[in-house]
Order: structure tokens, then C-alpha cells, then sequence
């Protein structure tokens, strides 16, 4: 068996292990299909890559690797950076939707406790004007 | 005229009930609204006790999210005016009445900031040296930007009107927002002043920025004010100074 094929064989496997992993979580809706569209395209297109060696190569000559296999990893690569950018793009989102709940969280408990029981700003309120001593002097 | 006081703290437990019963003294017009961003001590119950509506966060938001709560408060609360004060007890409540009384003179102006560096003559505290030189090239850029002086552009000593306080509620930078909401107020067409003030050194806890951190924070804010100027600005109408953010669609 030629290195060649070896190597083929093992990007194969690897991709079709991907690809069906991805499936299975998508399957079980353990992943929701608006982040795992970007992860089944790539790892479709490193599976077609794998097994169809013409296009592999063709891609290679033309980007100027000598060597096929490793257009494979410059291509994943590229995927990968792609979807990092994803994440964080979600992160960003994720963290601006947490803060405004969180302000709304804070501004309703206000709310609720105002109502709930108004004494707690009233009597500092009638606290203060008894007992003028209790002003702190501003320094 | 409904004026509200904008207290953020975060483990201010030691200063926080000086600051509130300060306000009460020195500007008793003010309704104190400390925003306790999540923090692990008192800070909450000491705040209420000493007479302030306190809203607390589930979690710490940074600096900037617990403006933006405040502002939040004033603009669903129908307030005409919030001035923001830090809880470490910086911020003299006694310059509150020059800044309504300015406010109230020149009706064009929408927010107008303490500065430490306006006025040469004053003394108080003016911040450690190294942060002083990331002061005076955020001035410097700023100023430039903005056309106009800008002294103090890390002063979170501000009062602003409600065109402010709706451009704060709906948008307000993350991290360190200072020099960025300069800027934002200068992007959406309202005016702003600066008026000198005396600050003090803060009576308790920690600030916000460490040491360490401030050379993250140079880097992180002039990327912030070299972004912003790429964004899209609101349009101005022919003729007019200029809308926010075409009234608020934002």
C-alpha cells in the first residue's frame, strides 16, 4: 500500500468520523442546527476532498502545494478559523444578551421590593430628619 | 425636575453610605439610585439603609453595565436629569448644584462632566502619574476628534439631560467607558462641557483598574476610539445641530 493511499484512507476515515459525529449530535438535538450547518459544510467538504482525489489535487496544483494531502489540512485549517471567528461572534452576542438581562433582572427586583414593602427608603427618610447628627460630613 | 444620582458600586460597603448620605446632604433635589454590580459584601443593604433605591445585578457587569442600568432607571422613571457618581466617594456632591445651575444657563449642552484638569490653580487628587500620561493622550485625541477641550476624559463625574440619558439607556460601551461615551456623545450631535472640580482619593475598597491593567486599557479603549470612528453616523437634518441618533431608533 502507497503512502499515498494510506494517507488517503486515514483522511477518509477521519472526515467520515467527523461528519457522522456531527450528524449524531444534530440528530439528538444536542446541537442546534444554526451552529452545526457551518460544522456539517466543512467537514462535507473535507469528506468529498478526502475521497475524491482529482479535485484534491487539482486544488493543490493551483494553489501550489506539491503535495495533495496537505491542501487537505490548509482547506481544514481555513475551515477552522472560520468557525472560531463564528464562535466569537456568538460569545459577543451571548454576552450582550446576559448583560441587558441582567440590567432587567436588577431593575425589576427593584421594582418588586419598592412595592413589596416601601418602608426601606421611607424610614431611612424620617431616620434622618429625628437625628440631624447622623449626616456624615462630606470630607 | 426630577434629577436622579447614579451611584455604580461594587464592594463598596466602606463608602458607599457616605457617598448616599452626602448626596442627601449636599443635594437633597437628587433621589440616590445606587446599581450594586454584584457585589460579594454589604454593599446593597448598607446602600438602602443609608436612604438610596438600590438595583442589584445577579452578577458583576463591569462598570459599564451598571451605568447603563442607572441610565435605564432614569429614562423608564421619566427623569430630567442623572448624574453619575463613583461609590468610592471621589465625587464632591457638593458641585451638583454648579452643574444643574450650568445646565440650566446653556440649554444646548447635554452633558456636562467634572474635569480635574480644568482648572490649574485647583489641588486635589489627580490620579497616579503613569495614568496621568494615558490621560493626556486620550485628552489629546479626544480633543481633537471632538473639537473641543476636552481635559478629563476618564472623569466619571457626569451630568447629562434626557437626551443623554436615553442615549446612555439604549447604548453604553463595555469595558472601561469613559472616553468612549465622550465620544458616542460627540458621534450622536450632543454638546457637552466640562466644568473643574476637586477630587478626592477614594475613601475604600478598590478602583476598578489595577495597575497592571492599564496598559490593557490603553490599548482596549484607542482601539475602541479608532473603531468608532469607522461607524456609521446619524444623519444630520439640513440646518440643525443634529439629531440622537435620529431620536432614539438608535
Amino acid at each position: 500500500m502507497s503512502m499515498q493511499l494510506k494517507i488517503q484512507l486515514v483522511s477518509i476515515v477521519v472526515t467520515a468520523g467527523l461528519f457522522g459525529v456531527i450528524f449524531e449530535l444534530l440528530r439528538r438535538k444536542r446541537l442546534m442546527e444554526r451552529y452545526a450547518l457551518l460544522w456539517l459544510f466543512a467537514s462535507a467538504v473535507l469528506l468529498a476532498l478526502a475521497v475524491w482525489r482529482g479535485l484534491l489535487e487539482t486544488i493543490a496544483a493551483a494553489i501550489g502545494i506539491y503535495y495533495a494531502p496537505s491542501a487537505l489540512f490548509v482547506i481544514a485549517f481555513g475551515f477552522i478559523l472560520v468557525l472560531l471567528l463564528h464562535f466569537s461572534l456568538v460569545i459577543s452576542r451571548l454576552a450582550d444578551q446576559n448583560k441587558v438581562l441582567a440590567q432587567r433582572l436588577g431593575l425589576l427586583q427593584q421594582r418588586l421590593d419598592e412595592l413589596e414593602g416601601a418602608e426601606a427608603p421611607a424610614v431611612a427618610e424620617s431616620a434622618r430628619r429625628e437625628d440631624p447628627t447622623t449626616v456624615v460630613s462630606s470630607r | 425636575m426630577r434629577c436622579i444620582a447614579i451611584i455604580p458600586a461594587y464592594n463598596e460597603v466602606a463608602s458607599v453610605a457616605d457617598v448616599v448620605a452626602s448626596l442627601r446632604q449636599n443635594a437633597p433635589g437628587f433621589d440616590a439610585l445606587v446599581v450594586d454590580d454584584g457585589s460579594t459584601d454589604a454593599t446593597t443593604a448598607v446602600a438602602r439603609a443609608a436612604g438610596a433605591r438600590v438595583i442589584r445585578h445577579p452578577f458583576n457587569l463591569g462598570i459599564g453595565g451598571a451605568v447603563q442600568s442607572g441610565y435605564r432607571f432614569a429614562l423608564e422613571n421619566d427623569y430630567d436629569i442623572a448624574v453619575q457618581i463613583d461609590g468610592d466617594g471621589q465625587h464632591d456632591t457638593r458641585h451638583l448644584a454648579e452643574f444643574v445651575e450650568f445646565l440650566r444657563r446653556n440649554p444646548h449642552i447635554d452633558m456636562v462632566t467634572g474635569s480635574r484638569f480644568l482648572d490649574d490653580a485647583a489641588d486635589g487628587y489627580r490620579s497616579s502619574a503613569s495614568r496621568r500620561i494615558g490621560i493626556r493622550i486620550f485628552s489629546k485625541v479626544l480633543s481633537a476628534i471632538t473639537r473641543r477641550k476636552v481635559t478629563d476624559p476618564t472623569s466619571g463625574f457626569r451630568m447629562t439631560t434626557r437626551r443623554g440619558i436615553a442615549l446612555f439607556a439604549n447604548d453604553y460601551p463595555h469595558d472601561y467607558p469613559e472616553v468612549e461615551a465622550v465620544l458616542m456623545v460627540h458621534a450622536h450631535r450632543l454638546e457637552g462641557a466640562e466644568l473643574p472640580v476637586r477630587m478626592r482619593a477614594r475613601t475604600g475598597g478598590a478602583s476598578s483598574i489595577g495597575s497592571t491593567q492599564s496598559v490593557y486599557y490603553m490599548i482596549k479603549v484607542l482601539l475602541a476610539i479608532f473603531v468608532g470612528l469607522f461607524r456609521a453616523r446619524p444623519t444630520p437634518e439640513p440646518g440643525q445641530p443634529a439629531p440622537v441618533s435620529a431620536e432614539q431608533a438608535l
